[in-house]
């Protein structure tokens, strides 16, 4: 497996929300705050990873018919013991992430992913789909979050401090002090707005780098394979 | 590479009788594992559900005040309607001091739980929010983190302000409400209100360590949730 260009898929072009418009209720959830983003991306993360080691290890042994109910059952399982496990050992962290654990199960991502890569790949490729896919979720949370945060409410990063520890408090600015706050960005409506707006960025940004290889780099295209018009 | 073992394995693989062993089988494993996580987790679980209350007692009770572990020292209160209160009480050298209890009404998009604690003259000690689904950014003003007027609450009681001005401004009340949300404040405001009016009825009798009173309704000793 090509490490780089599973990696670039998942942070970018096939990104989970950018690209496949996955996920799309844990993320209009949780992504009043930026650090509400960074809490449930790292929490789907580590679901992403651990769900892609089982089902992958499993993959032999689970036959075609009675996969799904199997990952079903394999994702439902990793995200209850995780919640148990941040309840009793990791409780500030609980306390922040909590309201989001059970929320992990929603997400279409973990079966997506089961399902298109685990269940046909090596444990150690599909723990590192599972990383990269985790990571450009969390990436999309943490710019949608700090988006709806700034222009919601003026600050960025509030309640890091308590999410991530107190070393972390630095985190916490408040960009434009005395402001009054613009609640539609802090409402669900505001939410799909941002997103709306991210999404559109982005394929502004492929239209670019598309236009500048088309005009400067004409060799690439031919290489590609690219058919003369 | 098609063996016939191989063969054989995959016809018996694709019978019904070995799917259904297959996914009983993840079933029983993942019950299996889900209990063990339980009996992990669970002690820790209850302590650290211990330790949060403890927390939260101890934000409208001052450690100053009491030499007690509060948490051990509770009633059950039974309402007329079949709603029951936990109430936690506050003690030092032996002498009540202080009686703590959870309020809750109904605000602008869910129940608003707070805990306050009140003296025994009948003053509040404090008062803080627990949970909430009010609106981001403008309903959670009710909680401390974000703004001090859940502190405005601290050394009333049922006569100061007098009855009629235990209310929002908007309503011609005393306390204060927010820019653009005035039934968030107005729920907290009535939820602490009725915990003064309970205190005013079971107060002292509850701080004299009574458990056998009968307004409003026989209460039940600890050990009972």
């Amino acid at each position: 497996m090509d490490y780089r260009d599973n990696a670039s898929k998942a942070l970018w072009s096939n990104n989970i929300v950018l690209g496949q418009t996955l996920a799309l209720c844990p993320l209009l959830a949780v992504t009043g705050t930026a650090t509400n983003g960074l809490g449930m991306g790292l929490a789907t993360t580590a679901v992403l990873v651990l769900s892609g080691m089982l089902v992958s290890a499993l993959r032999n042994l689970i036959t075609p018919e009675v996969r799904i109910p199997a990952f079903v059952l394999i994702i439902a399982s990793v995200v209850t013991l995780l919640d148990m496990a941040l309840n009793a050992w990791m409780h500030e962290l609980y306390k922040v992430l909590g309201l989001f654990v059970p929320l992990i199960v929603t997400n279409c991502a973990l079966l997506g992913r089961a399902e298109t890569f685990a269940s046909k790949n090596p444990v150690r490729e599909s723990m590192f789909d599972g990383l990269m896919i985790g990571t450009g979720f969390l990436l999309v949370l943490v710019a949608l979050g700090a988006t709806r945060e700034i222009i919601g409410s003026g600050t960025l990063f509030a309640n890091a401090g308590l999410l991530l520890g107190e070393r972390f408090a630095f985190l916490e600015t408040t960009l434009i002090p005395g402001y009054r706050g613009f609640l539609l960005l802090v409402l669900p409506a505001g939410g799909f707005i941002a997103l709306a707006f991210l999404m559109a960025a982005k394929r502004a940004i492929d239209r670019r780098v598309q236009r500048r290889r088309g005009a400067h780099a004409p060799i690439d295209v031919a290489a590609a394979g690219a058919r003369p018009a | 590479m098609n063996s016939p073992s191989r063969t054989d394995r995959s016809a018996y693989r694709s019978t019904v009788w070995f799917q259904a062993a297959l996914l009983g089988g993840a079933t029983l494993v993942t019950t299996s594992l889900l209990s063990l996580g339980d009996l992990a987790t669970r002690d820790d679980i209850a302590l650290r559900a211990e330790e949060d209350l403890r927390a939260s007692i101890g934000q409208v009770v001052p450690a100053a005040i009491h030499d007690n572990n509060l948490v051990e020292d509770q009633r059950t209160e039974r309402f007329d309607d079949g709603g029951t209160i936990t109430v936690y009480r506050a003690t030092r050298d032996g002498i009540p001091t202080a009686l703590a209890y959870t309020v809750a009404g109904p605000g602008y998009s869910g129940t608003i739980r707070a805990i306050m604690g009140v003296d025994p003259q009948g003053r509040i000690l404090g008062v803080r929010v627990l949970a909430h689904t009010e609106t981001p950014g403008l309903g959670d003003k009710i909680e401390v983190l974000k703004d001090d007027w859940i502190l405005g609450f601290d050394g009333r009681s049922l006569g100061d302000p007098p009855a009629a001005e235990w209310g929002v401004k908007k309503d011609g009340g005393h306390f204060d409400q927010f820019t653009g949300a005035t039934i968030t404040p107005r729920a907290v405001v009535k939820a602490v209100r009725s915990g003064l009016e309970f205190f005013d009825r079971r107060g002292q009798a509850l701080l004299a360590g009574d458990v056998d009173g009968s307004d409003p309704a026989p209460a039940t000793t600890r050990g009972d949730r």
